[in-house]
């Protein structure tokens, strides 16, 4: 009993505030998130970390810790249908978005004040935006990891995610590294890279991948969500990135009122697995 | 674009570095590494930042061949330790401790099976040991406090071939991981990952490094193994207090094994591996594919010339089709069954004395998998004291004899092997 209190998810971590772990549910399905290492404290500033297509919370490991052990409080999520998180993946952004701001409403994080950080790698990128569009009063800023506005997926990615699963996984295994990524020199010592990252899309059910391609592919206003955001944005970009193209950063940045951006010299789409301390900087001056 | 296998051989974790340009992977011969500032000392600790703080748990050099392996392996990650025996005890303290149940195929390095039959009981984890070609002695021999099923992908002596496919789908039956000692087999010859396996390891020692210089052992986790649906590893899936009360399953999805036998096993166990010996197994490595290549066709050479020797009582070889695992050679090991087998001479235990004798290229040692070619007579060595009869209930023919073909010149060899053969043929 002693050992499941210690557990540092949400599903655990929420029983000391909440009746019951099993309870902290969705629209009706069980959702984890990773606390980041500490129990989740709704009262302190929260920094919500969401994961792109096929993914799950582990992407933001380093990151989300340092966030929980400086402060803040941490909800790294398995979006519905991946890791730990049950039911169907959601079909679109904007579904993904409510959920962000049900999740928030559910955790009491975010009721008194403007405390509230989104920070999205890809498709969490377009849900952070797409949530702060849509729940103004509750997000205070965000921050875009590999992000593009839109985020078009080519038929041929969208028709091997949904008839030949493994192969559009060793496409965008390939196409998320930069070159130096694909060779290795991994900032976590002796973890291959490009096997962490199919692995974990290995990991996931059948039928997520198309689904989340397809959200992000279907998500076209959202360079009206940037014009229209209210808070301020970090935009962080590796400029080797040949799924979401710097250049969209650029336009993104420039749709944004008050908007900045990095470039991380050198890194792939997989920022956060390729230049870990950079991605942390970038967050930390924005956000802590 | 991704790399192909003889080119991640060469290239795989490391880029040359930004201060010199260094090509080669330099050696960082240094035990700790100093911090930038206290931050950054508290998140290094703290796993809020990556990096290296003290060479027992992780260095420049051993990273390198850490990820060359799990991209040669086609896993996620790798742990160097000092030898292959430190990566067998590894795996095992990870995964269980007192009370904890192994099944291990019976064809095992007698190092192994010392661990396993005669050290590790002292620690309350025993094992069941089973004839590796039974799928139904490794059923039968399941228990519910099983925690690991064992086997080498190449088995001691007769090289039986582990069907990784079948006691992989049947240890995923149970919700256990196939741990495979692939030394034998390299992931040139075999990758036990595509084939079901959940963990690797190697006595880098051997085919690896090749050179016969360095003593150094390698764990590779194949990423695939679901331990939370498991339930039975609570190393791995409840808060440890030796780590904050992590949880390594919450905190790497895939990673949750390397991450516990690292900052667990690596820092109290001790067993790493020096930079030094990373860098000279990392040369090694790098030419892996050319010498398994040039290993495999002077071995064929020297089976076909010793299956048509009238001194040679038989050849164990799985390419050979008399052997019982032949079908499955053909289907694992398309590329050969490793370099290392027995052959039996017709003249027992003095043929056995008198053919090692009149070797001059062969070296007669005990070790395998080195670029020079090696020889062992058991009966007279390793075996001595055992009489024919033990020998033989043993697996060992009184005149086995067994070879580990090298790199030489395969011309040379075969002469070589002619002139033991010519002796024995005397004696």
């Amino acid at each position: 009993m002693a050992a499941t209190c210690s557990k540092t998810s949400i599903a655990a971590s929420l029983p000391q505030r909440k009746p019951d772990p099993v309870q902290i549910e969705l629209n009706g399905q069980a959702a984890y998130a990773y606390t980041g290492g500490k129990p989740f404290d709704a009262a302190l500033p929260c920094v919500v970390f969401i994961h792109g297509a096929q993914n799950d919370h582990s992407v933001w490991g380093l990151q989300s810790r340092w966030f929980a052990h400086h402060g803040f409080g941490v909800l790294a999520v398995d979006l519905p249908g991946h890791g730990r998180s049950a039911g169907k993946p959601l079909p679109s952004i904007e579904d993904l978005a409510d959920w962000i701001e049900l999740l928030l409403e559910k955790v009491g994080a975010g009721d008194t004040a403007k405390n509230v950080s989104l920070v999205g790698h890809s498709m969490g990128s377009l849900t952070a935006l797409e949530c702060a569009a849509r729940h103004p009063a509750r997000i205070a800023r965000i921050a875009l990891v590999g992000t593009a506005v839109p985020m078009p997926v080519s038929d041929a990615l969208l028709g091997a995610a949904r008839d030949k699963e493994p192969k559009a996984i060793g496409m965008i295994n390939t196409w998320s590294h930069s070159p130096r990524g694909t060779v290795g020199g991994n900032t976590v010592p002796g973890m291959w890279l490009l096997g962490v990252s199919r692995r974990l899309m290995e990991r996931q059910q059948p039928g997520v991948l198309h689904n989340d391609l397809a959200a992000c592919n279907a998500y076209t206003h959202g360079m009206d969500a940037a014009a229209a955001l209210a808070c301020p944005a970090l935009i962080i970009s590796g400029s080797k990135d040949m799924m979401t193209h710097p250049k969209a950063a650029t336009k993104l940045a420039a749709a944004i009122k008050d908007a900045r951006s990095v470039s991380l010299d050198g890194a792939g789409h997989a920022l956060m697995a390729e230049q870990p301390d950079a991605v942390l900087d970038a967050l930390r001056s924005f956000i802590a | 674009m991704t790399y192909n296998f003889d080119t991640l051989a060469l290239h795989a974790g490391q880029v040359p570095d930004e201060t010199f340009g260094a090509r080669a992977a330099p050696i960082y011969l240094t035990t700790s590494f100093v911090f930038k500032d206290s931050d950054q000392a508290a998140a290094l600790f703290n796993m809020e930042r990556a990096g290296h703080v003290y060479s027992r748990i992780s260095n420049p050099t051993n990273a390198v061949l850490e990820e060359r392996i799990a991209a040669l392996e086609g896993g996620v990650g790798a742990i160097a330790v000092a030898s292959g025996q430190a990566a067998l005890h590894l795996a095992i303290a990870t995964l269980m401790g007192a009370g904890g149940h192994i099944v291990a195929s019976r064809s095992l390095y007698g190092g192994s099976h010392n661990l396993l039959d005669y050290t590790l009981p002292r620690f309350g984890i025993t094992t069941t040991f089973v004839d590796p070609r039974d799928l139904g002695a490794w059923r039968a021999a399941i228990r519910p406090e099983t925690r690991l099923l064992f086997g080498e992908t190449l088995g001691n002596p007769g090289l039986d071939v582990l069907n990784i496919p079948e006691v992989a789908a049947l240890a995923h039956e149970h919700g256990l991981p196939l741990l495979v000692d692939s030394t034998f087999t390299t992931p040139w010859l075999m990758r036990p990952f595509d084939h079901g396996a959940d963990l690797i390891f190697h006595s880098a020692t051997k085919f690896l490094g090749g050179h016969g210089v360095a003593i150094g052992g390698l764990l590779v986790d194949g990423g695939t193994f679901d331990w939370d649906k498991s339930g039975k590893f609570p190393t791995l899936t409840e808060p440890y207090e030796g780590f904050h009360g992590m949880d390594f399953s919450e905190e790497s999805t895939v990673a949750a094994f390397l991450l516990r036998a690292r900052r667990e096993g690596l820092r109290d166990f001790g067993a790493c591996m020096s930079p030094l010996t990373a860098f000279q197994l990392l040369q090694g490595v790098e030419t892996l594919p050319l010498r398994m290549e040039r290993h495999i066709a002077n071995t064929r050479q020297a089976v076909a010339h010793l299956v048509a020797s009238e001194a040679v009582a038989g050849v164990a070889y799985p390419e050979l089709e008399n052997h019982p695992d032949h079908a499955l050679a053909q289907k694992l090991l398309p590329r050969g069954a490793g370099s290392v087998f027995s052959f039996t001479l017709k003249g027992g235990r003095p043929a056995g004395r008198k053919f090692i004798e009149a070797l001059r290229v062969f070296s007669h040692l005990a070790n395998v998998g080195d670029a020079k070619s090696l020889v062992i007579h058991p009966a007279s060595t390793t075996h001595f004291r055992m009489s024919d009869a033990a020998l033989v209930a043993a697996g060992i023919h009184p005149g086995t004899i067994r070879l580990s073909i090298g790199l030489e010149d395969g011309g040379d060899l075969l002469e070589d092997l002619d002139r033991g053969l010519a002796a024995a043929a005397k004696a």
